[in-house]
């Protein structure tokens, strides 16, 4: 074998080894997309069925109720115009409370409520989501005591 | 007064960063000692002034000096004295105050040991490393002086960010920034070397030891980080491909490249532009997690600090130095020639597929990060990138350097004889086999096809990092001669090699045969994981420095014989209102039980989580292990005798070790 070949046989398998490599990594991403859809949206039937995807906004005073002897927690998040309501089972994270900014991943199902497999809530109490701080934006419900904090 | 003797110090050390970078590179540029002269002493009033500048922050959190807006946000007259220290850099003014005190700590490291550096050759490195100090001083300076005072101070501080209230967070920066900035003196050596046209093995002899340093610092703070999520953040787990996580993986994996990378430019005269490459992309990746954690562009827990100014300007720096130093390279690399000849089957192909593949698992890293980040700037939608992603394509990646992380050293550089590695290892290979497949067969499931090849290749992996040892120890006439022959590199490879062998065997058992539980428990009830059986007693109110905690009481018992007490605390920090949970863990080689307090529910009862989780403390073990590997190497004998040597690489190149 000439130095030549052997070079192209090298250059060769590195070849199909990245594209291999780029191919598995595209398609694991292409999968595991998730979208974030605000109340609105969800509300306007924008977000997808049958497929996982974000959805964020304020926990609405007085919405928290669960139900007893069950690690289920009923909820509804809004953007001030809509509100989605939520089912969880599990624990809810440290800074989970009512009028706080949270995200929740999950599908929505048959009756239009969303079933979180995750609930996300910030640990610093001040803090909101970016999205959740967009979504109230684009609905007109600007929190400016947010934006204040840092200065 | 201390906070502005801090600011005049911090202005100070700027002027010496200038001087340091503005002089050494004029002077080598123009063949001027005395100029060059200027690096060493810029570079150490530099360190003194940052350093009177850091001291002098921490005494006004000691005193608490209110004033100072970044104590009164960052502190409180309950804080203790300890964390009233760390709470320094427990925020981004802070941290970045901490970068630069480290990178003049590593500038005054270059001036000390480099004795044997060429004069020119050491006044570009430290050049630029000033020219890298002057852009954080200014960013300091311009956009998050800790300093700023405001008026009138208020009463009290909004105290430390609980969750930072810990040992594991107060070690765990100052470690990773050890890292971070240690990879800019890998980079100086690499951009040094490309403007002064040596690009030799010299030259890579002078940056591994550097480089090995920096990626042991970086490894440890990792590890700590993972820990930290681990313990504190109460979902018993250790990983969770969070932005923050990635962006300090990334120059990890990019930096492990680069020591591969280095041990054939070193011993072979290879790969030099390629190493160069890899080490302007170590430190830009470095540079990177530091403007994706603290501009605050990342949905993630933590990204505490949020200010547009300051992410432009990281943003415009990490362009400047990127850009400035591929534009150099592109100028300069196609005059770098490798004139090494090696065969298809050699170390150098090997080492060259090792480091293919960390790259791309970087590169994949760097798209699941950077893509919804690129999206959302360009207003087209608002996306995160589930964990399963970088799970899915790590496996496939880092497969092949598990198989051949332990049989590599036992290649010969320019042309190995597959057929007798071959014959060598296969008692080996099929002994790993079997045992793997074996004891996961008794221990655990006789079905688990996933446990059996993840053992199997951790005793692989293992068993071949000894036998790579032992086919270098049996040259001498006896082991022991053997063994006292052997330098400290290679018991550092070996070590490091087993370490991931430590760490996988942690991955798999953990993620196979973890058990959780979320369950309600009222005080009296007890619940069951595995052979264990959890007993809620009840939860008393307990009283902190800063903080009221219920405290839960559980007690563990497996069979009759009583395991453990568990007292996990649900914390509420009385200044900022923040609930925290601390979780209590039974800790053991083996094992883990982990129990944290939920929520509370109707009459007295609780939501706990409950975890039993095997084998997770190997995930750390291997990290450690990995970090002391690094720690050996680092101390071989060969880097002092590094230029006496240096000219002679040559000869070097016969010995065969990596």
């Amino acid at each position: 074998m000439t130095p030549r070949r052997r070079r192209m046989i090298v250059v060769g398998l590195i070849l199909i080894g990245v594209s291999l490599a780029t191919f598995l990594a595209l398609t694991a991403f292409q999968k595991n997309l998730l979208y974030f859809y605000t109340p609105s949206q969800v509300a306007a039937g924008e977000a997808p069925t049958g497929y996982p995807f974000r959805v964020g906004g304020l926990v609405v005073q007085g919405s928290v109720q669960r139900e007893p002897n069950s690690l289920t927690v009923r909820f509804s998040v809004t953007d001030g115009t809509s509100t989605v309501p939520i089912h969880y089972t599990g624990i809810l994270p440290d800074l989970f409370r009512e009028g706080q900014g949270i995200i929740s991943v999950g599908q929505i199902n048959a009756s239009g409520v969303f079933e979180a497999s995750e609930v996300l809530a910030k640990h610093d109490e001040n803090y909101m989501p970016p999205e959740v701080a967009d979504a109230l934006k684009q609905s007109g419900q600007v929190s400016t005591s947010y934006k204040d904090y840092q200065k | 007064m201390i906070a502005e003797l801090g600011h005049i110090a911090l202005i100070m050390a700027l002027f010496m960063a200038l001087l340091q970078s503005v002089f050494p590179l004029l002077g080598a540029a123009q063949g001027v000692p005395v100029w060059m002269a200027v690096g060493r002493a810029a570079g150490r009033a530099q360190f003194f002034f940052l350093a009177v500048a850091f001291l002098c922050l921490i005494g006004s959190f000691v005193n608490h000096d209110f004033s100072v807006l970044y104590v009164a946000r960052n502190s409180n007259t309950a804080l203790p004295l300890y964390y009233r220290i760390s709470a320094a850099w427990g925020a981004h003014e802070g941290s970045m105050l901490l970068w630069a005190l480290i990178m003049g700590l590593w500038t005054v490291m270059v001036t000390i040991f480099s004795r044997s550096l060429s004069q020119e050759f050491l006044a570009r490195v430290l050049g630029i490393m000033g020219l890298v100090s002057v852009g954080i001083l200014l960013f300091i300076l311009l956009t998050s002086n800790p300093f700023e005072r405001h008026f009138p101070p208020p009463a009290d501080g909004n105290d430390l960010n609980p969750l930072l209230q810990d040992i594991g967070m107060t070690v765990h920066p100052p470690m990773l920034y050890m890292g971070y900035v240690g990879l800019s003196v890998a980079f100086s050596f690499a951009i040094a070397a490309l403007l002064g046209g040596s690009l030799d093995s010299a030259w890579a002899r002078w940056s591994r030891p550097w480089t090995l340093v920096a990626w042991v610092f970086l490894t440890f703070g990792i590890v700590l980080g993972s820990w930290w999520a681990y313990y504190e953040l109460g979902w018993g787990g250790w990983w969770f491909w969070d932005p923050v996580e990635n962006a300090s993986f990334m120059p990890w994996l990019v930096a492990t490249a680069l020591l591969h990378s280095l041990a054939v430019t070193e011993k072979r005269g290879a790969f030099k532009a390629w190493t160069v490459l890899l080490a302007i992309f170590a430190f830009s990746l470095s540079l990177l997690g530091t403007f994706l954690v603290r501009s605050g562009v990342l949905t993630s827990v933590h990204a505490f600090a949020s200010d547009p100014a300051r992410g432009l300007f990281i943003l415009v720096f990490l362009a400047v130095v990127v850009g400035g130093s591929l534009l150099l390279y592109a100028v300069r690399a196609p005059t770098v020639k490798d004139r090494v000849r090696y065969g298809l089957v050699s170390k150098e192909n090997l080492l060259l597929l090792n480091n293919v593949l960390l790259v791309t698992a970087a590169a994949s890293i760097l798209l699941g990060t950077l893509y919804p980040l690129i999206l959302d700037a360009l207003q087209l939608g608002k996306i995160s990138v589930g964990s399963p992603y970088f799970a899915s394509v790590f496996g496939p990646l880092m497969t092949p350097i598990f198989l051949l992380a332990g049989i590599a050293p036992m290649f010969a550089w320019r042309e190995a004889d597959l057929g007798k590695i071959g014959r060598r290892v296969r008692y080996v290979f099929l002994g790993s086999l079997v045992l793997g497949v074996m004891s996961t067969a008794v221990f655990w499931d006789a079905k688990d096809i996933k446990t059996m090849a993840g053992l199997s290749m951790a005793l692989w992996l293992a068993a071949s990092a000894l036998l790579s040892l032992w086919n270098r120890v049996r040259l001498r006439e006896s082991a022991l001669q053997g063994l006292k022959a052997q330098s400290r590199s290679v018991y550092g490879m070996t070590l490091a090699h087993i370490g991931i062998a430590v760490f996988l065997t942690g991955v798999v058992l953990s993620d196979r045969y973890s058990e959780e539980k979320i369950v309600r428990l009222a005080p009296g009830e007890s619940s069951t994981l595995g052979d264990y059986t959890f007993t809620f007693k009840g939860v008393t109110e307990v009283q902190g420095p800063n903080f009221i905690a219920q405290q839960g009481d559980f007690r563990v018992q497996r069979g009759d014989r009583d395991v453990a007490e568990f007292h996990p605390q649900k914390r509420i920090y009385r200044v900022q209102r923040n609930t925290m949970t601390e979780a209590a863990i039974d800790p053991g080689l083996t094992r883990d039980l982990y129990v944290a307090l939920g929520d509370r529910m109707d009459a007295g009862a609780w939501s706990v989580r409950l975890y039993y989780k095997p084998f997770i403390r190997w995930i750390w073990l291997g990290g450690l292990l990995m970090m002391t590997g690094g720690l050996f190497s680092a101390a071989d004998r060969r880097y002092r005798l590094a230029i006496r040597q240096a000219e002679v690489w040559g000869e070097s190149a016969a010995e065969k070790t990596a």
